[in-house]
């Protein structure tokens, strides 16, 4: 077990017996929920775990590293960012996702960038994020998030 | 909102048994990467499942203490540093999904708010959440997160006052 593991389970641990001193009823509709949402994201965790385990199974590092690695160029960088604003995985199962991108070849910047556009950029939200926001700041939002996203990772492959 | 919520949850299942069939064929096809991506998939499901009970208790306790509309109370009416920094905050608070955020920002924008904050929050709200932040500690380390974090806070402020000012011009033109 590593020290991030460690951290982050006495940090839940706290605010949880903390929860549990404020307000013992509220304190349990919390653990409800928490069961309810570890259910919920129990099959992609599933699914997205096997697939890791294909990935690195079956795909060379060279071919990864080929298409998103240091060497791959910008064309590599915009094929992850569309990649990106298109799939719809949540942010809590794309981090492991891009560590196993990192470990088989892929730069920081095209990590980075994916993680960015997975986050901010909702092609299947979208007509919803119209219907309440209006076309122009939804468009504006989603094609900024794009430009900036690739920014970061650029920034991002620089300096680490 | 609800049939939404079960459609997802269909299509994960339909995702993972689409998986495992793609992954029963081909270790029987290749009997010898058995062991690699068996050992892989297992090493990525203890590390996830070390840390997700953690996570979704924190998901748990700030969906319960934290009033719904705590958003709507607070944002929108300060401009300036004041304003981005409370967004960012806002955003940060672990919520749920982008789609629920929508209505709170279209709700934010008629009461008022300024459209650089509602975006900076939109923003925040996708890509900064605090137990989200704690996965991507555990697996890509201290050194990307506070990267990743501190340029998306900086290159979302500049969107957000970017977007502001865009439409305001659009809508003098239109006058």
């Amino acid at each position: 077990m590593n020290v991030a593991t460690v951290i982050i389970n006495i940090f839940a641990l706290g605010c949880l017996i903390f929860a549990f001193i404020k307000d013992r009823t509220k304190a349990k509709m919390a653990l409800v929920i928490a069961l309810k949402s570890f259910i919920r994201v129990l099959p992609t965790v599933v699914a997205i775990v096997i697939f890791i385990g294909l990935l690195l199974g079956f795909v060379p590092k060279s071919t990864i590293s080929n298409i998103i690695g240091e060497q791959a160029g910008f064309k590599g960088i915009l094929v992850v960012a569309v990649l990106g604003a298109v799939l719809h995985i949540p942010s809590l199962i794309s981090f492991p996702l891009a560590s196993s991108l990192l470990k088989s070849g892929a730069s920081v910047t095209a990590v980075a960038v994916f993680i960015t556009t997975l986050t901010m950029i909702g092609v299947v939200t979208l007509p919803l994020e119209i219907r309440e926001l209006g076309k122009r700041i939804a468009i504006l939002r989603n094609g900024m998030s794009f430009v900036i996203a690739i920014v970061i990772g650029l920034i991002m492959g620089m300096i680490l | 909102m609800k049939e939404q919520l079960r459609n997802v949850e269909m299509q994960d299942l339909v995702f993972l048994g689409f998986i495992l069939i793609v992954a029963t064929v081909l270790l029987s096809i290749f009997p010898d990467r058995r062991e690699v991506v068996i050992t892989t998939s297992w090493e990525f499901f203890v590390e996830m499942i070390s840390i997700l009970p953690a996570v979704m208790v924190l998901i748990g306790i700030f969906a319960v203490f934290v009033p719904k509309d705590l958003v709507v109370r607070y944002l929108g009416r300060d401009a300036g540093i004041k304003g981005i920094f409370l967004a960012i905050i806002m955003g940060a608070l672990p919520t749920g999904p982008l789609y629920i955020a929508f209505p709170i920002a279209s709700a934010l924008l008629k009461k008022g708010a300024r459209i650089s904050n509602v975006i900076v929050f939109l923003s925040a709200w996708s890509c900064i959440k605090l137990p989200q932040e704690l996965v991507e500690l555990e697996f890509l380390g201290l050194k990307f997160m506070l990267a990743r974090l501190s340029l998306t806070v900086v290159f979302v402020t500049i969107m957000g006052l970017a977007i502001e000012r865009m439409v305001a011009k659009w809508n003098d033109c239109e006058c």
